[in-house]
């Protein structure tokens, strides 16, 4: 049955709740999410013999479904892992995080599967509504200011999809990916309100993905939500959402139809720009990470835009690296936040290498990475992008893909540096070591050298994915 | 045997970092023996082959090391050597005990960090100067670089933060661009035979119309004219070595700038020969008006240091001049010229570096008289001054004697204007003597003089350079014939 682990992550959030109902105990509810998530990664060998298989015109359980699928299901226990310590004495009771988390997973899954707009609309509803819950969870001032300004622009973009949709459904009168490209393809050119659909749709995913111009929630949320949340928003929830805009634009043909292209060139480049060019001014390093996300899906717009064999496996590869090296540097920031204060100012970080040289060893890596340095993954991936771009010959993103490689090595390396210098350490309620952070983070450091140094056999499993027909 | 002499290297800077939180004694001691276990290699695949190269294959190697690395995109782990990468190498280990020497009393503190970075740093030199397949080049190009800003960001002097950035900024976007180069010939030569590789021997002739050719050289030279560096990219050069720590500036000067030379000879030209040529004339004036201009700058500075940055400017022209002239004397003369260079500048900052250590600043005006304090530090000193201006009998003369030989035979009033270069080098190196040991000690220092560890490694260099200067054959014997594999390969491609 290729949608268990839909069925597998439902049944858990209910079971989850259940228990939580009769008896409240959190490292109970830790574990029961934890077996529930690595169960339903368990399950996606055995079903993949099985695919594809379109389930109802719902959704389309492919290979490519299924290996997003397995990225968001590891990304999910990651933060599971983290976020235990981290709530721990921190709220009394932080069960019900739990449940939301998974039902966000649920529907982040639903994205990547889906294959008709109202799959993704619903996949797409499931997330933002536990994630409204879950930004604003510890209830302090910044956080519930956070998730309000999550929540409003969030329904304001959604309303921008659902509308688009229906026009879509006006036009075309269906809303499945295969057929909207069946239809398209037989008329040959877009008429207005096609255009002005897609540009509706654009609108709402934009938001998700905090692409320029839609961007503005993005640094208030990721500094005002708990750190392992701002790590699963910015890896699963965006991941999940560009995995969908590859699926549908894969599906209308290899390349992306002229005039939209324009469009998504223009926020490419904004994105880029924008993304690096705020981050060198931010003292707090959640909001820089906001930034230099912003930044990196900008990259990534840049496979996405070109055309050819490299595409697929570029945007792929990109978001495999991206979410280990943002997973490890918000898994940093986690065990090193204490109780009452996260420590997300950069000055929190000075002398870190002499307080704490093997997370100093780790949060240098990733910040290499993410600036796109050899060894790490993230040095692949920037290379995997500019093969993507310079094989399909679109220059200017090419040169300005590169130009903003070069201004992010300012604010990686500054952050850097601030760790070793010595100097007096501001007074950090620095927690004692954390075993299950500590294992999870060096996890992370070995896929990013691993990915780095041998990318052979993940690469193969890449371009291997086939993209199911429908 | 070749990825030994990377990774010995690479598992000794982890080592040193390890035993760096037991003792400070541990890193020193540990990436001195790397280092001459390194040198013990080289010096063996040296004796196994003196130069000769097998002439009937394509491509002919000394020792040549292949495995499947990223299969899918046509990655190798390609790694060789001939007689141009064997020399280089061996001026890499050679110059990484110096610089483990040099940093012996300088550094104290986070050794074992300061290790690992050195380490590194030349463990990525000999990648580039081994690497034969286009990715693993840019690879180990990229390597390089993080140890190397660590090294001035942690260790450096009073401004590291501007210098390191700055240094980081202009090699990155130059190896960004050269990325963009390596890709596009990847794409070229894979559209044209439907083989998608990077590996070096496969893409030499590929084909393409002058107009990509040139662009695709041009983004090649950014990152290897920002290495070298060539005006008007070199204005990283003086920041960085003058905030540099010793052991950073002998890496540094020795054989970072070593790899841009190397960049243009073994990629540069052979993949674009057409271009090659086109361009010949402007990098030629290039180098030219580097030897000058490198020079007036150096006369004109009062900080030790950047004075001796300068002259590597300066000196790095007469390379540039001599690799784009393209006839075999001057070749011959580039590699002398890199050796030598590599050794004299590397001697120059170390001296500057213990002088420094014992008086605390690099103002040569505060300085002056210190012969009667410190007359090992003076000759020493004198020698590689006369050196670096070309004194006969020493092998920066031999080197630029070539390089003039060959270009005379190209342009005569190119090698004229660069000819008159070593007369101002006259003046700077003995100016600076002048100014530093000679006249009254105002100041009063009252300074240590060499000691028998430093003395050591000047030693070293001393008879390295004089060697270089009256007996240079071994090292041309093993030169010749791998420039000359490299000039019948463009030949090759040039002719039809």
């Amino acid at each position: 049955m290729p949608i268990l682990p839909l069925i597998v992550l439902s049944a858990a959030s209910v079971i989850v709740m259940l228990v939580v109902a009769c008896y409240r105990n959190h490292r109970l509810t830790y574990f029961l999410t934890l077996a529930a998530t690595v169960v339903a990664f368990l399950i996606l060998p055995v079903i993949s013999s099985q695919v594809p298989a379109q389930v109802t015109p719902l959704l389309l359980i492919d290979g490519y479904a299924l290996f997003y699928m397995g990225l968001i299901l590891l990304s999910l226990l990651v933060v599971i892992l983290f976020s235990y310590d981290y709530l721990n004495g921190r709220r009394e009771s932080p069960d019900e995080y739990y449940i939301l988390l998974l039902i966000a997973t649920l529907g982040s899954i639903i994205l990547v599967a889906s294959s008709h707009f109202a799959s993704f609309f619903l996949g797409l509803e499931i997330l933002s509504v536990s994630l409204y819950a879950l930004i604003a969870y510890d209830r302090r001032p910044l956080m519930i200011e956070a998730g309000l300004k999550y929540l409003v622009l969030a329904a304001a973009s959604s309303s921008f999809l659902l509308f688009g949709t229906a026009l879509i459904y006006a036009q075309l009168g269906t809303m499945s990916f295969p057929q909207i490209a069946l239809k398209l393809s037989s008329a040959g050119t877009i008429d207005l309100i096609y255009a002005v659909a897609i540009v509706m749709i654009i609108i709402g995913i934009g938001f998700k993905l905090s692409l320029v111009p839609f961007h503005m929630w993005t640094p208030d949320v990721y500094e005002g939500a708990p750190v392992p949340v701002t790590a699963f928003i910015a890896t699963v929830s965006k991941g999940a959402v560009f995995a969908l805009l590859l699926r549908y634009f894969s599906g209308l043909g290899p390349r992306v139809h002229d005039s939209l292209f324009a469009i998504f060139t223009i926020i490419a480049i904004a994105s880029m720009f924008a993304g690096n060019l705020l981050a060198l001014f931010q003292t707090n390093i959640k909001r820089l990470l906001a930034y230099s996300s912003i930044a990196h899906l900008g990259y990534l717009l840049v496979a996405f835009l070109s055309s050819g064999p490299l595409r697929v496996s570029a945007v792929t590869f990109y978001l495999v690296a991206y979410f280990v090296m943002t997973l490890g540097a918000f898994g940093v920031v986690t065990v090193l936040s204490g109780k009452e204060k996260d420590a997300d100012e950069i000055e929190d970080y000075q002398g870190l290498s002499k307080r704490r040289p093997a997370l100093a060893a780790t949060f240098t890596m990733m910040l290499l990475s993410l600036a796109g340095m050899p060894l790490t993954a993230g040095f692949i991936g920037k290379f995997y992008l500019v093969a993507a771009g310079v094989g399909s010959m679109i220059w200017l993103l090419v040169i300005i893909l590169l130009v903003n490689s070069a201004i992010g090595l300012f604010y990686y390396l500054r952050v850097i540096a601030i760790m070793y210098v010595s100097g007096l350490a501001p007074e950090v309620t620095a927690p004692s070591p954390i075993l299950t952070g500590g294992l999870v983070l060096a996890a992370l450091l070995i896929a990013l050298v691993w990915l780095g140094v041998y990318p052979t056999p993940v690469l193969e499993m890449i371009q291997a994915i086939k993209l199911g027909a429908g | 045997m070749l990825a030994l002499l990377i990774l010995i290297p690479s598992v000794a800077g982890v080592l040193a970092w390890l035993f760096g939180l037991v003792g400070n004694r541990w890193p020193r001691w540990i990436s001195l023996l790397a280092f001459g276990i390194d040198l013990a290699l080289v010096l063996l695949l040296w004796a196994d082959h003196p130069g000769e190269l097998d002439f009937t294959a394509k491509q002919a190697w000394f020792v040549e090391v292949q495995a499947p690395w990223i299969t899918s995109l046509g990655i190798g782990f390609h790694l060789a050597i001939d007689g141009i990468s064997l020399l280089l190498v061996l001026l890499s280990c050679f110059l990484g005990i110096m610089a483990t020497i040099a940093s012996w009393t300088e550094i104290q503190e986070r050794v074992g960090l300061f290790h690992f970075n050195l380490t590194w740093a030349v463990a990525g030199i000999i990648g580039v100067f081994l690497a034969l397949d286009l990715f693993l080049f840019y690879f180990f190009w990229e390597l390089m670089l993080v140890p190397m800003y660590f090294l001035i960001a942690l260790w450096g002097h009073e401004n590291r933060a501007y210098a390191s950035i700055k240094f980081f900024l202009f090699t990155q976007v130059g190896g960004l661009l050269m990325l963009v180069g390596i890709l596009a010939i990847y794409f070229i030569h894979g559209s044209q035979t439907g083989i998608y590789t990077f590996d070096y021997s496969e893409l030499l002739g590929t084909r393409m119309n002058p107009n990509a050719a040139l662009l695709l050289m041009l983004a090649f030279l950014a990152a290897f004219l920002v290495k070298l560096p060539a005006l008007p990219f070199h204005t990283w050069l003086p920041d960085a070595h003058t905030e540099a720590p010793t052991g950073g500036s002998v890496i540094l000067a020795g054989l970072l700038l070593k790899t841009g030379a190397y960049g243009i000879l073994r990629f540069a030209i052979p993949l674009f020969p057409g271009a090659a040529l086109q361009i010949a004339p402007w990098a030629m004036v290039a180098g030219v008006v580097g030897i000058l201009y490198g020079a007036a700058l150096a006369f004109a500075q009062t900080d030790l240091k950047r004075l001796v940055a300068y002259t590597s400017v300066s000196h790095m022209g007469f390379v540039l001049f001599g690799i784009f002239a393209w006839k075999e004397l001057a070749l011959l003369g580039v590699i002398i010229q890199i050796l030598c260079h590599g050794i004299s500048t590397g001697a120059l900052f170390m001296l500057v570096g213990s002088l420094q250590e014992r008086i605390h600043t690099r103002d040569t005006q505060r300085m002056g008289g210190l012969w009667g304090i410190a007359p090992r530090m003076g000759g020493v000193m004198l020698f590689f001054a006369l050196a670096s201006l070309g004194l006969p009998g020493m092998g920066n003369f031999v080197g630029e004697f070539l390089i003039l030989f060959g270009t005379y035979r190209v342009s005569v009033l190119l090698t004229a204007i660069a000819a008159g270069g070593l007369i101002v080098s006259t003046i700077y190196a003995l100016w600076m003597i002048q100014r530093v040991f000679y006249g009254p000690n105002k100041e009063g220092w009252r300074i240590s003089d060499l000691s028998l560890r430093e003395m050591t490694a000047m030693t070293a260099m001393i008879v390295s350079i004089v060697w270089l200067g009256l007996y240079p054959r071994p090292f041309i014997d093993t030169a010749r014939h791998s420039l000359d594999q490299i000039q019948n390969v463009v030949e090759s491609v040039r002719a039809p």
